[in-house]
């Protein structure tokens, strides 16, 4: 059954060039919850993506990861950190391009701190569930999306959805 | 009114069996898809859950993944120079009536990069062994996906469904 516009895109950047961070700014508080969904490749190295909320570079955020190397089943924290994380071991490259998938729950609201659920993949590195924590009772209005240190290759995509539970 | 998230096909695996669920000719208008299943397997193979693999265009090479795991009991992560594979159960060896739930999602898959998936499998029965799994997966193919196979080991058991979606990011 279709989901109509019950799932509603409301922006998509496509880079045609290389860039530090996208930006999805002015985001509606109309919707229920948001999804992030990304294909992105680096133009040199291998890094984690992060996220950051309403331009919020201070230690307001934490998250635990839970992560596959191929190898072994590993766990990590942070607390009072700068920055969300979108993956880990699943990290992005300049190999491929590289889906990463982040749920922000109950985006809208301005009464408790804000959950996003990230899942990382790079069949070549490793796959990670992450669930990130902003301590800020803001309504989340612009999110960015960049790379620790390196850019986004072109071709890069970043699609940002409004989930509506009405 | 444009959908945004829309169901381009079901399959349910009727008496008998079948040994794939094959989606065909897919619609290339879309911008990512989705695959939902729930599966149980047929056979006998001793074990409680078996594996499918996944194949595009019914390409059988160029596969590659990293998966983690937990059962109940153990973690673990494994990877796969040659195939995606998930998780789902043995209908003679785990609990009656259950079976094997996923999500793959796929990306651009029109475009002519290589294609990156992310995809989330749980098997819960109630018994003492189940699986629940996170898996990264790559075809290293340029072509747009146009087929999309979910192959059993021995067979799909009746009941068994698989939903194929797709997402449309027009603005």
């Amino acid at each position: 059954m279709p989901a109509g516009k019950t799932y509603t895109p409301l922006a998509r950047t496509t880079l045609t060039s290389a860039a530090a961070s996208v930006t999805f700014s002015n985001i509606s508080g109309s919707y229920t919850d948001l999804v992030l969904v990304t294909s992105a490749k680096l133009t040199s190295g291998s890094e984690d993506a992060i996220v950051r909320v309403n331009s919020d570079s201070g230690s307001n955020y934490s998250q635990t990861i839970l992560s596959g190397t191929g190898s072994s089943a590993v766990s990590a924290r942070g607390s009072n950190a700068t920055k969300m994380f979108l993956d880990s071991y699943g990290w992005v490259d300049s190999t491929n391009f590289n889906v990463s998938i982040a749920h922000f729950m109950n985006y809208s609201n301005t009464t408790t701190y804000k959950t996003m659920l990230a899942r990382g993949n790079n069949a070549s590195s490793g796959v990670d569930a992450i669930v990130n924590l902003w301590r800020s009772t803001s309504a989340i209005t612009s999110i960015q999306v960049l790379p620790n240190s390196s850019t986004f290759a072109a071709g890069s995509t970043f699609t940002l959805y409004g989930i509506l539970a009405a | 009114m444009a959908y945004t998230y829309s169901k381009i096909a079901t399959y349910t695996v009727g008496s008998g069996g079948v040994a794939s669920i094959d989606f065909i000719n897919i619609p290339q208008t879309y911008t990512d898809l989705i695959v939902k299943f729930s599966l149980r397997d047929s056979s006998n193979t001793g074990d409680v859950w078996d594996w499918l693999d996944l194949t595009f265009n019914s390409n059988t090479s160029n596969y590659s993944a990293r998966m983690v795991y937990g059962t109940g009991s153990a973690t673990g992560s494994v990877s796969s120079t040659s195939q995606i594979r998930y998780a789902y159960y043995v209908a003679s060896t785990s609990t009656a009536s259950t079976f094997g739930n996923g999500e793959i999602y796929i990306p651009n898959y029109t475009g002519s990069n290589y294609k990156s998936i992310s995809s989330d499998t749980v098997s819960e029965n109630n018994a003492t062994a189940a699986i629940a799994t996170l898996q990264a997966g790559l075809w290293s193919n340029s072509s747009a996906i146009n087929s999309i196979s979910l192959k059993a080991r021995i067979g799909f058991a009746q009941y068994s469904t698989a939903h194929l979606y797709g997402v449309k990011a027009e603005l």
